[in-house]
């Protein structure tokens, strides 16, 4: 048998072996033994396991007995077997976790196998050995991008990809206020939670109300924003402004004040019962009747884009007077030149040029803007309420009320299908928006 | 003749927008020195001034406390999604490895993935391992949530410095660490500014970690909570005190906004190309 044959094969069995025994890399063997003891003592300590060789435990149970990783992977398929006793959620958590960790240990455990081929025929090529230290030395030098990550990574993934995977997982379960654990189990219901929102009526008026006004807020609060931010840059850019600094100065505090204060104070100022603002519009004679600015499904919506047009201006202003700042004189005397009248100028080159520059900024606030919680929430809480939606208010916006779904329903199924589906939308917005930068190509 | 008629019309309609950005600022200033409690008796225009508001705030709630949490957490949610960000972005940009394209990848589709909807499992997480009222726990959260859209953004500012640089620190005998401080982190200050202010600024006034992973309970929660519970009920009776507590969180942050305004606008327009 050869000597790449032998070790590999030994290396399958008992991870390092091949490298300790043929490869005489004692140190990696035995570090890649301990992954593989690691992996079965977890498993075996944290189980019953030995009683059962044992022959104590007759009636052998996974739900009771079994150790770490079975136990996680019995979670996740079943998510719990007793109601009362198992926490569903808590199994699909444990579960995934359990997941992940098995993954990590099968990277090794590949790893460890294609190490012992490539040892043993580096041996027959060179007939030489490599010592673990030279081997150690090696791997720092091509495996150091991996050993630094591998802790960031870790992070990662409990942090960020295991919630986004529950998540995920939830919308195939029946996860909602009638399938509360612990007192009652989630079960897995494959593809129900999106036939319902196709199917019931309710839920498919609702999603679509939703969703058009989601988009039509995205459009109005980007928009507006975008061209009040031109006209007040290109105004004070224009000759006739002495004090730019001045000017800029005030527009940028609604940037810079925090968003949460600004729209809780606006809250305030267009409440409707006590509004300062329409007291003072009252005593001026200005108005007969106190304005619902929060609380008339079609006020509340302008009053909405209104505020946004408060916040969001300042940072379309700001960034397109530093295009501006930049921008190429000459272009524009030469089009002078060629007989273009000033408005010509404007329109032909000077518009579309800043428009260009502000392209992905734009397709970004937009994306905010969509999933702008903040907007919603704070000032009208999704309300005036409708009794015709399913569990949102006329302002509602989707991630509002996936947000009403989660915190106030417990409908966790639903909120969890609009999440996908948010997802998705953002995701081709975000892809189209990237794929011809520079980023993406040199990537 | 028409030239003044211009600069008349221009100047008008600055300063009118102007009085639009002002007075809703001018409004909570003033209402935070209204003698009255709630909105209702708190007019557009005060009679009297008075430090009343202030004095309650510090006397009926725990403002300082709250103040304290929100500064911790931002002040170490900075420091650690910094260092994560620097190394991680550092690697992606300088080394080429098997996985790296795969993880870029992975990065883009997490930034795009709307992060609060991930409350129901860290909740469940965060139950388990016993983390729940401890607000130095967001940290973390804060921090590994930062990663996915801010390292491809410091890639690209990494990308941008010459990789000639390194590799003659690396021919002089540096080692890969001491070439990433001694070289690459002096070179990165705008972006290193960039990121330690905005993840300054994002948890300091996030409301869904701390309003999902803290008890409302008056000790252990942040200032943007403990504003928001002043006016979500119905009673409306500590709007001015409310308008106190925002003018003072406000004050620094807007500050600290328009000292590295030059840094916070590279920034945005850089994310807007990933780099």
């Amino acid at each position: 048998m050869t000597k790449k044959t032998s070790s590999t094969i030994l290396s399958c069995l008992f991870w390092g072996s091949g490298q300790f025994f043929i490869g005489k890399q004692k140190l990696k063997g035995i570090l890649f033994f301990v992954a593989q003891v690691l992996l079965f003592g977890i498993e075996l300590i944290s189980g019953y396991w030995f009683n059962f060789f044992a022959g104590q435990i007759p009636d052998f149970q996974i739900r009771l007995y079994g150790g770490y990783f079975t136990q996680g992977i019995w979670g996740l398929l079943t998510l719990g077997t007793v109601p009362g006793e198992d926490h569903s959620t808590y199994l699909m958590i444990h579960g995934i976790m359990s997941l992940m960790f098995l993954m990590t240990f099968l990277g090794i455990y590949i790893w460890n196998i294609v190490d012992a081929y490539c040892t043993g025929k580096a041996i027959e090529d060179t007939h030489t050995y490599l010592s673990s230290r030279a081997y150690g030395k090696k791997l720092y030098q091509k495996m150091f991008p991996y050993l630094v990550l591998t802790p960031i990574l870790f992070v990662v993934l409990y942090i960020v990809v295991m919630p986004i995977i529950f998540s995920i997982l939830t919308a195939f379960t029946n996860y909602n206020v009638n399938h509360l654990p612990p007192a009652n189990l989630v079960q897995w219901v494959g593809l129900d939670n999106f036939k319902k929102l196709i199917s019931i009526p309710i839920w498919s008026q609702t999603f679509v109300i939703v969703l058009v006004w989601t988009v039509i807020w995205a459009f109005l609060a980007t928009f507006s924003t975008y061209f009040l931010g031109l006209f007040q840059a290109l105004l004070i850019n224009s000759k006739y402004v002495k004090h730019k600094s001045l000017f800029r100065s005030i527009y940028i505090l609604p940037w810079a004040i925090p968003g949460m204060i600004s729209l809780l104070m606006f809250r305030n100022l267009f409440n409707g019962q006590f509004s300062p603002l329409n007291q003072f519009l009252l005593d001026c004679g200005l108005i007969h009747s106190r304005i619902p600015f929060l609380s008339d499904a079609f006020t509340a919506k302008i009053t909405i884009v209104a505020v946004n047009l408060w916040i969001g201006f300042p940072m379309f202003m700001v960034m397109l007077l530093g295009v501006l700042a930049n921008q190429d004189v000459t272009l524009y005397e030469a089009a002078e030149i060629d007989g273009a009248n000033k408005f010509q100028v404007f329109r032909r080159i000077k518009l579309p040029l800043l428009m260009k520059a502000t392209a992905p900024l734009v397709v970004m606030n937009f994306v905010g803007n969509f999933n702008g919680f903040g907007f919603i929430y704070f000032l009208t809480n999704g309300g005036p309420n409708n009794s015709a939606l399913q569990f949102a208010g006329d302002t509602d916006i989707l991630i509002s009320w996936i947000y009403k779904l989660t915190l106030d329903q417990n409908m966790y199924n639903m909120a969890a299908v609009l999440n996908i589906l948010i997802f998705i939308l953002v995701g081709v917005a975000s892809y189209w928006n990237l794929k011809n930068t520079t980023a993406i190509k040199e990537m | 003749m028409k030239e003044r008629i211009s600069s008349f019309l221009v100047h008008f309609e600055l300063i009118v927008v102007s009085l639009f950005v002002l007075i809703p600022i001018v409004w909570i200033i003033l209402s935070s020195f209204n003698p009255g409690d709630s909105l209702a008796s708190s007019s557009l225009i005060p009679k009297k001034l008075t430090l009343y508001n202030y004095i309650r705030l510090f006397q009926e709630t725990n403002y300082l406390v709250w103040f304290k949490n929100s500064f911790l957490i931002a002040t170490f949610t900075a420091v650690v999604s910094v260092v994560l960000i620097m190394i991680t972005a550092w690697v992606v940009s300088r080394f080429r490895f098997k996985c790296r394209r795969l993880g870029l990848i992975g990065l883009l589709l997490l930034s795009m993935f709307p992060n609060f909807l991930s409350m129901t499992a860290l909740y469940t997480l965060y139950l388990t391992m016993g983390l729940l009222n401890h607000p130095l726990a967001l940290v973390i959260i804060y921090a590994a949530g930062a990663i996915p859209y801010n390292v491809w953004l410091v890639k690209g500012y990494l990308d941008g410095i010459s990789k000639e640089i390194d590799e003659a620190a690396y021919i002089d005998g540096c080692s890969y660490f001491s070439t990433f401080f001694k070289i690459i982190l002096p070179m990165s200050k705008p972006i290193i500014t960039y990121c330690a202010v905005s993840q300054f600024m994002f948890p300091w006034m996030d409301f869904i970690m701390p309003s999902m992973l803290l008890s409302t309970d008056n000790d252990n929660t942040t200032v943007a909570i403990g504003l928001y519970n002043m006016i979500a009920g119905k009673e409306n009776d500590k709007f001015t005190m409310f308008a106190a507590g925002s003018i003072l969180i406000a004050i620094p942050i807007t500050i600290l906004f328009i000292v590295f305004q030059k840094y916070l606008v590279q920034g945005v327009a850089a994310g807007a190309n990933k780099g």
